[in-house]
Formats: structure tokens, sequence, C-alpha cells
């Protein structure tokens, strides 16, 4: 006996669109608005200036020479190759969907890591979402958005929510029972619990839940650039339609550049923590040198 | 100035001290069964579910009397931590009556029930539960941002506290910095800083080195002498429950097997389990003058003793081993005199061999 499961999936989504086909049109209109205006801004806005935003963001999240160096080398090198539109269209689609990932992953970690039932609930659907092979998606997310820039948007947050809903959860959920009970034993209410001692403490967890969405956004690009998203995954796909090794190439090291500068930089904003304790340390130490040591009490 | 704030809470609980008679906490019949996994299943057969369930605590009963250090004693497993959580109500009680000073625990609403953890319960933990993300100030302070105090007065009394546990130099140091005795300083300022009156101790100092161990158990008297807390404290080390224990109740598989003063287990165990712990016990370095001088003191009055004798004189927390070189250096009988300096009674030579030696009271009366 064969489950026809193929075709009541399509004949679901075929009801959805003909029932729901003015929902999608609005979101597909609102997320276009939204990645045109940023795309707008990055692409409109000299060169240079982005240059220096960049690195200027990598000095202060990362504190390293080395690395806000590399970005200005590596964007001036996009410039010279003359992708820097295609680039900064693909920065605006992947900063427009990790900002939506983000918003949907992190309160749906935040609900799973407090709640069992969700957590059994969500656990299934991550791990489908995941191990899905990423075309799949684009079909249908073609037939509701259109082509163009929006499937790919949709595409890649149905692919990039995971890790910042599994991050988030693990990161509250490995919190040492004894500080939750002595958060309990002190009268908190839950929510002071969750924003005083729980976020917090699962802060380095959350932002490498951050780090991973990027990256997977950003490896969805290419992906992205057959359904019509443009912007680099464009200039690839054109390249090997074209069997245009150069222009493939350029786009490849493109995105590669792109790739290593957002996950260096959030990777350095997870020690943020480290380095803002570091400065408290020093604070102290200036504190206690001022004061007279002998005040304390043995 | 905070000083005084603190100071005076001393003295208000020394008032209310006296109305000693009136147990504080009075626990009934307290029983903790622990259902085992998937227990959805077995409400259907609801006769299986005692059966399935593991007894952490069974049928405990016990009183503690304000500003007394009540020490619950025994190994691990046998359910002595699972008792201070239901007296905060970290754990829910299966069955059985709590009631602090007159309250009942076990029926409080969410509402009530915070507020009783934060003003009348404190609660220090054997691996500290300082939050490591916040200096230790913000670790002492707390309790009182949970009620809203305001950030100036609360972080005044948090430093305040910090210095009377001897960090008063390093209010802005984060946890990781400190050793482990430290951290459990800072617990104890925690503790300390929200003025409440009970204080649940869960195994405080068991993480820590011996030396550091003992500094502790020395800094806990100390405070106690000034705030008089009423304190449960758990530990499974016989040595430090008779040094800070007014009472102690030994536990075994979730039973009370007996309940009494440090004297009372070392005279009469209980059962062969107790005596076996007692038997370990450094007589010397639990005993102290005062306990010795009121023994004596029942049988035969010695009348007080009057600085004229000559005789030393020694405070009533002093422990028997420290007695030794003073009679070593030729004295017959040494004075103790309680906190105000009023005399107790005398101890001679005789009396600390005959506490020394196991059931040394008894053959001595």
């Amino acid at each position: 006996m064969r489950l026809n499961i193929g075709d009541w999936f399509a004949s679901m989504i075929n009801w959805m669109l003909a029932n729901f086909g003015g929902f999608f049109d609005a979101v597909s209109w609102l997320v276009n608005l939204l990645v045109g205006e940023v795309a707008n801004v990055l692409i409109g806005l000299h060169p240079f200036l982005v240059i220096a935003v960049l690195a200027a963001a990598a000095a202060a999240l990362t504190r390293s020479l080395g690395l806000t160096v590399f970005s200005v080398l590596a964007f001036l090198l996009i410039v010279s190759m003359g992708l820097w539109p295609e680039a900064m269209s693909t920065l605006a689609v992947v900063l427009v969907s990790v900002v939506f990932s983000l918003a949907i992953g992190i309160p749906m970690g935040i609900w799973a890591a407090l709640n069992n039932t969700v957590s059994k609930i969500v656990r299934p659907v991550l791990d489908l979402m995941q191990a899905m092979p990423v075309f799949v998606y684009l079909i249908p997310a073609v037939f509701f958005f259109g082509v163009g820039m929006v499937p790919g948007i949709a595409a890649t947050i149905v692919f990039a929510i995971p890790p910042a809903v599994r991050l988030t959860e693990l990161g509250i959920r490995k919190l040492d029972l004894e500080l939750l009970e002595a958060a309990t034993a002190f009268g908190a209410k839950r929510s002071l619990i969750l924003k005083d001692v729980q976020l917090p403490l699962a802060f380095p967890s959350i932002m490498a839940g951050v780090n991973q969405v990027i990256m997977l956004a950003l490896s969805m690009v290419v992906v992205a650039g057959l359904v019509g998203a443009g912007g680099l995954g464009g200039v690839v796909v054109q390249g090997v339609a074209q069997l245009d090794t150069a222009r493939g190439f350029e786009g490849g090291v493109a995105v590669v550049i792109l790739a290593v500068y957002l996950d260096r930089v959030t990777s350095g904003a997870q020690s943020l923590g480290d380095v803002l304790r570091r400065r408290r340390t020093r604070k102290e130490q200036r504190a206690a040198a001022a004061s007279d040591p002998a005040a304390a009490v043995s | 100035m905070n000083t005084v704030e603190l100071g005076t809470q001393a003295t208000d609980r020394a008032v209310n001290a006296n109305d000693a008679d009136v147990p504080f906490i009075r626990v009934r019949n307290l029983t903790k069964v622990f259902l085992a996994r998937k227990s959805k299943r077995m409400r259907l057969f609801p006769g299986r579910q005692a059966a399935k369930g593991f007894t952490a605590v069974n049928d405990v009963s016990f009183e503690v009397q304000r500003g007394q250090i009540f020490v619950i004693m025994g190994l691990s497993g046998s359910g002595k931590s699972t008792i201070i959580r239901m007296v905060n109500r970290l754990i829910d009680a299966s069955d059985g009556a709590i009631s602090v000073g007159g309250k009942d625990v076990c029926s409080l609403g969410p509402t009530e029930l915070r507020a009783y953890r934060n003003q009348t319960i404190n609660m220090v933990f054997q691996h500290f539960g300082l939050f490591p993300h916040k200096s230790l100030i913000d670790n002492v302070a707390f309790g009182l941002k949970v009620r809203g105090v305001d950030k100036g007065i609360r972080e005044a009394k948090a430093a305040e506290a910090l210095r009377l546990v001897g960090l008063g130099d390093r209010i802005h140091a984060m946890p990781d910095q400190l050793s482990g005795g430290m951290k459990q300083r800072v617990g104890l300022a925690r503790a300390l800083a929200t003025d409440a009156e009970i204080l649940l101790m869960d195994e405080p100092f068991s993480a820590l080195d011996p030396l550091i161990r003992k500094e502790m158990q020395e800094l806990l008297i100390k405070l106690q002498r000034n705030f008089k807390k009423t304190i449960i404290f758990v530990t499974h080390d016989l040595n430090e429950a008779m040094y800070l224990g007014d009472r102690i109740m030994v536990m075994k598989q979730g039973k009370d097997i007996q309940n009494g003063t440090a004297l009372d287990l070392l005279e009469a165990p209980a059962d062969p389990y107790i005596e076996e712990f007692v038997a370990e016990v450094d007589r010397s370095r639990v005993l102290t003058a005062g306990l010795i001088a009121r023994h004596r003191h029942v049988g035969q009055p010695d009348g007080p003793v009057r600085p004229s004798d000559g005789a030393e004189r020694v405070s009533e927390g002093t422990v028997l081993h420290e007695l030794l070189p003073v009679f070593a250096a030729g004295a017959e009988r040494i004075g103790v005199v309680d906190q105000q300096g009023e005399s107790i009674g005398i101890v001679t030579a005789e009396d600390v061999f005959a506490a020394l030696s196991p059931k040394g009271f008894s053959n001595a009366s």
C-alpha cells in the first residue's frame, strides 16, 4: 500500500494558499519592504563609511586588532571585486532573517526551558526543521511568496530557528539547581528569577545560539539565490549556470569574508561578559586600594 | 549608622528570646514520599502508589525554640536535607504539619509563601549557591532586592553584613575570585542581610577544608551570640553537631532515632547506630566547661566562685581540650562564667577526666 504523504502535503499547501493567500501577500510585502530598506541604507551609504562602521564594531566587540585590520582589508577586497552592492544586499537579507529567527527562537527557547510539555512538543518539530533538506522548504515558500528575496528569507528563518531555541533552552536548563533553590528560597518571583538569574547566566549559551543562527542564515544565502534572492547567492548561481569559474569564485570568496567576519564578531560578543567582569574587577581593586586596608575585620 | 541598625535587632531578639518556652518552629509527623517517575500511570492503581514511592522522611516530629541552634545529623540519604527544604517549602511535604511562630507553613498561598521565604526564613547552601554573575554586594543584597528595598539602603545593609563576616573590603569582588571559606562567608552574609529570624543551613561547611571549617564554626557561634537567630543546621559530622547544636536530632533512613543535647547523645545513645557515631567523637573538643559545670551543679551546689578564690576563670563555651593545660599548670579548680560574666559553677580535674571517659558522667554520679 502506498501512502501519498507528498500529495497530502501538496494539497495542504494548496489549501493554505487558497485560504490565506492575502496573509502571505501581506507578509511578502512587509518583508520585501523591510529588506529593501535595510539594503538601500547599506548600499546607499559610501562603502568606506560602512567598512569603517563594521571595523569599529569588530574592534568594540572583540577588542582584537588583527580582526579589525582583517575586516577592513577583506571588505576592501569585496569592493575591488565589484561585488559591494551584492554583498550588502546579502548582509541585509541575513540581518532581517536573523532578527526574525531570534525574535521567534529565543522566546520559544525560554518557554521550552520553563515548561516540560512545551519542550517535549518543540523538540521533534525542531528535529524536523533541521533535518529536512533545505530545498524542500523552498518549493512551498515560492508558492506562498512568489520568486525573489522573500521565499529565501522564509526558508532561511525555518532553517535557522532551531539553534536559537535549543541553545536558549539548554542555557536556562543547565543552571545549577542550587542557584535556582537559592533564588527561590529568598522569595523571588519566577519572573524575577528568570530576568535576574536564569537569563544572565544563560547569556553565553544564548549568544552561541545567535552565532549559530547567523552562520546558518549565511549558509542559506547561496541556496536562496536559486529562487532569485539576488545578492552574492545570485552571483554564485549565475557563475554556476554560465560555467563562469572566475565569477563563481569571486562570489564564493565574498560569502566567506562575510561569514568569517560575522562569526568572529558574534563569538567575540559571547566573551563580552568576561570583558565587563574584568573591568569590574579592576574597579574593585582600585576601590580596595583607595579604602584603608586595615578596615578589614577578620 | 548601619551598625546601630543591625545591632538593635539583636537586642530586640534578646527580649523575644525570653518567651522561649513556646516553641518557635513546631514540626509534627512530617513525611515525604518521593513518587517514582511515570506517576501518572500509577494513579490508576492508587494502592501501588505508596509501594512505588521512596520515603525520604518518615513521620518526624520536633520543636525548635527561639534563638536555638537545632542540628539535624545523619548520613547522606537520611532525609535531613529534605526536612529543611520542607520548612521553607522548596519541597512540599506529603503529610504532616509545620508551624512557624504559630502559622501553618504548609497552607500558605503563593504570595504569602514568597513573603514568608523573604522575611522569616533564610537559607545557606552546601555549595554556597552564590550567583556567579553578581558581585558580592549584589549577591548579599538579593533578598532585599526581592523585597523591593531601595538600592541605596539595600547596598548599605549588604555592605554591613559583609563587614560582619570579615569581607568588608571586598564588596565588589566576584564570587569566583574567592576561596571556598570566603564564599560561604558571603552565603552567611546574604542570609543575615534580610534580618530573617530563621536560618536554614544545609551542610554549609561540609565542602570546606577542616581548618576553614573550624574557623567558620567559630564565626557562626560568634555571630549567633549577637543575632540569636533560630537555626536549623544540617550536618553529617557529629563533632560539628555537638560543637554547634543546642539540640541534636539524629536521623537514619528517614526516621529520627534520637533527639537530645550533645550530652544526652554521649551518655545515653538510643541505639547501636548512634553509639557507633559517638565512639568517633573527640569528647575533649565537644564537651564545654559550661556543660560540665552545670551538670555538676545539679547534684552539689558549689556556690558562686569569688575572684578571691584565685581560681582561673573561663567562659562557658570553652571546650575541655583547652582546660587541660590549665590543670597541667597545677590548678585544682576552674571557675566557669557565662557571657555576662556571671558565675555558673566550677570544674575540677576529676570532672574533666570523668567527662572524657566513655559513660563518664553516669559512673561519676
